[in-house]
């Protein structure tokens, strides 16, 4: 019999159940969602989000920011309409508009600072949620030592419970979604904090108002 | 005569330098996570567990229904599914998924399964190269240990211990600083992630309905090894599947916070199948691999089942005053720690480790902190039973039954337990100095072996006791 077989007929005569038997209704998910204004959503995740935040009061300023974190440093920028929008991705040392995985990818190696927007971010706790595709993927917000995600305000959710409410099946969007609460981090040498491992050690998120 | 497992435990309580390692780090993770579950910060904390216990409850008791539901959802999207009755099944399979890509080099992210079934040996076999990349991992495979801790691979490992290692096996520099060591590994690794064909991960959850896999780390090598290789393979148990993508709204609140004090990791990946249309990076080909390995026995036990809840916190460990003592490598299997003595057991025969279950203090510590409600100290009674009811069946002689009985009698007769008591005064050396009895006579022996008896007291705590409560009725306290 093939492993498939045998595993989930095993599985069956623990359970006592048979082929197709149907299944009760699972506990409902608990999703509990406060309902905090925008300014408190923005006030909670720069308190939260373990990396810089910065408030942009427009796209100027936004813009600006990021010419100042960028300076003198290779930047690859993601394909996000936001930053387009912004003038990011047309900053005079960044490179945008990769369709190719090996450029893109010797882009990301040798690159200081990679560019991102978010499709969400959650207040508490502090996180940006990247969904891969058309706008987004998975290596220019983790490959570069430096990460700087701009995202319009109104995408600050409140919490990972109104996440899973607005984006019920990640799987339906993407290959792809990722959760970053800050920069990559590890305790494993004597549980001395150390940033920078694999991923990028400063993470800066520009809320654009 | 002392078996491996206890000379083992001697080992480690004679090395000063790890039981302070042990002692600080446990504590710390201790600390940290009574902070962020504190009523104040986390109000929901107790909810969140029952809640969590109740999910996993449910998708266990209707597990084929869930893994049928995955096995679609993966397929859909492009995905394989291999099914691996145990562990040689399972390495069979990553192995020859190996050979069809022409696999040369494959990076590894943390997964127990994999220590649990060998892999990195089995790969070595047959010319694939692992290369850990989880920075304790790494640790712990240039020292060719496996992982001291469910959560923190090189716990035991002092930066001293780490900076030898380094200039033995990497040819560096001497250095002690954990962020030059971090950098020496960023560098070698990232070299890795590069060239490696196929990257290997676990699971911290699968979604049945979304056909994903869930995984929770800090440092990002996991997001590597699953993006930057044409293949991904995920090697993981079939108990972590959870019905749908919201219920991690729950776990996910308990898994950082029960194992490193954290609200949320750095990083949480949520995987659905290979790269799709317009998507640059990720691998062209995902396999996620389905292991049993003992796991259909432990769901077949109505009254341990619960032991499959676990979610692979470390949190029991870091509360449990005997893994404070003996550490991680002195617990045989891939499993240390509270969890691990029961689990180990359950999955490789109560015959293979019959010690395990008793290799606790029954504080109940752990059952405490745990963040899905698996009832430890209970499992580890039933499996103390079922041990010695092994042993009862294997011998026609019941010496120990015999002598049980006895003490049950004694207990139950006040008057017979205090003259034994007296009596027993004439055999037991006084009290003074270092009178603990480290060895005792006869079958006694056995019994002496893991533990000390304490000399006799001048007075017994009878005496004592009728002397105090005499006293407290005629003196009130103040």
């Amino acid at each position: 019999m093939p492993d498939r077989d045998r595993i989930l007929s095993k599985v069956r005569s623990a359970l006592g159940r048979s082929s197709g038997q149907a299944v009760p209704a699972a506990p409902p998910p608990r999703l509990v969602i406060p309902s905090w204004s925008l300014e408190e959503r923005i006030r909670r995740f720069s308190e939260n989000f373990l990396g810089e935040t910065f408030v942009a009061a427009n796209g100027d300023e936004a813009r600006d920011f990021v010419a100042s974190k960028t300076e003198g440093l290779a930047a690859v920028a993601s394909n996000s309409s936001v930053l387009r929008e912004l003038g990011v991705s047309g900053l005079p040392n960044v490179q945008c508009g990769f369709v190719d995985r090996d450029e893109l990818r010797l882009a990301c190696i040798a690159a200081g600072v990679g560019i991102t927007s978010a499709s969400y971010a959650i207040a508490d706790p502090g996180a940006l949620v990247v969904l891969a595709g058309a706008e987004e993927e998975r290596l220019i917000s983790l490959a570069p030592p430096r990460h700087i995600a701009v995202i319009p305000a109104d995408r600050i959710l409140s919490s990972l419970d109104e996440l899973f409410t607005v984006v019920p099946d990640p799987a339906l969007e993407s290959s792809s979604m990722v959760l970053i609460g800050g920069p990559s981090r590890t305790g494993d040498i004597e549980m001395t904090l150390t940033l920078g491992v694999h991923g990028p050690r400063e993470v800066y998120v520009v809320i654009v108002e | 005569m002392a078996t491996v497992f206890q000379q083992e435990i001697h080992v480690a309580l004679s090395d000063l330098k790890l039981q302070r390692t042990i002692q600080s780090a446990t504590a710390r993770f201790g600390e940290k996570r009574r902070e962020v579950i504190a009523p104040d910060v986390l109000p929901e904390y107790q909810e969140l567990r029952d809640h969590a216990s109740r999910l996993k409850q449910h998708t266990l008791d209707h597990l084929d229904y869930y893994l049928e539901m995955l096995e679609a959802r993966v397929q859909e999207r492009g995905g394989h599914v291999v099914w691996c009755a145990d562990a040689e099944a399972a390495v069979e399979a990553v192995v020859a998924i190996g050979r069809e890509h022409g696999v040369k080099l494959a990076v590894k992210s943390k997964s127990m399964v994999s220590e649990e079934i060998h892999l990195n040996e089995a790969l070595e076999r047959n010319n694939i190269e692992p290369v850990e990349t989880d920075l304790g991992e790494y640790i712990m495979q240039l020292a060719r240990e496996r992982p001291y801790h469910i959560v923190a691979p090189a716990l035991h490992k002092t930066r001293g211990d780490v900076a030898d290692l380094f200039v033995d096996q990497l040819g560096v520099e001497r250095t002690e600083e954990p962020e030059e060591l971090t950098k020496i590994a960023r560098l070698i690794l990232r070299e890795k992630f590069l060239t490696a064909d196929m990257g290997i991960s676990g699971a911290n959850f699968l979604v049945a309905e979304s056909g994903a896999v869930v995984l929770v780390e800090n440092e990002g090598n996991i997001r590597m090894t699953t993006s930057a290789p044409r293949v991904h393979v995920a090697v993981t148990g079939i108990e972590k599947l959870i019905p749908r993508a919201a219920d991690l709204a729950v776990f996910l609140k308990l898994l950082g916070r029960s194992g490193s004090g954290q609200p949320i990791t750095s990083y949480t990946s949520f995987l659905s199948g290979p790269r799709r249309e317009g998507e640059i990076n990720g691998p062209d080909e995902f396999y996620l691999l389905l292991v049993d390995n003992g796991r259909t026995k432990v769901l077949a036990d109505e009254e341990k089942r619960e032991t499959l809840h676990c979610i692979r916190c470390g949190a029991c460990s870091n509360v449990c005053p005997v893994y404070r003592r003996i550490g991680g490598h002195t617990y045989p299997g891939a499993y240390s720690g509270p969890i691990g003595a029961i689990l180990t057991p359950q999955f490789a025969g109560l015959g293979h480790e019959p010690e395990l279950p008793f290799a606790s203090s029954l504080c109940g510590a752990c059952g405490e902190v745990c963040p899905v409600k698996i009832d430890i100290p209970r499992m580890l009674l039933a499996l103390r039973r079922d041990v010695k009811r092994g042993e009862a069946r294997e011998k026609r002689w019941f010496p120990e039954k015999l002598a049980f009985q006895g003490w049950s009698w004694v207990m139950r007769h006040p008057w017979v337990f205090e003259r034994a008591g007296l009596m027993a005064q004439v055999f037991l050396p006084p009290q003074g100095g270092d009178a603990w009895i480290r060895k005792g006579p006869g079958p006694l022996e056995a019994w002496t072996d893991t533990r000390d008896f304490p000399p006799r007291a001048p007075r017994s705590f009878r005496r004592l006791w009728r002397e105090r409560s005499g006293k407290a009725h005629k003196e009130p306290a103040a």
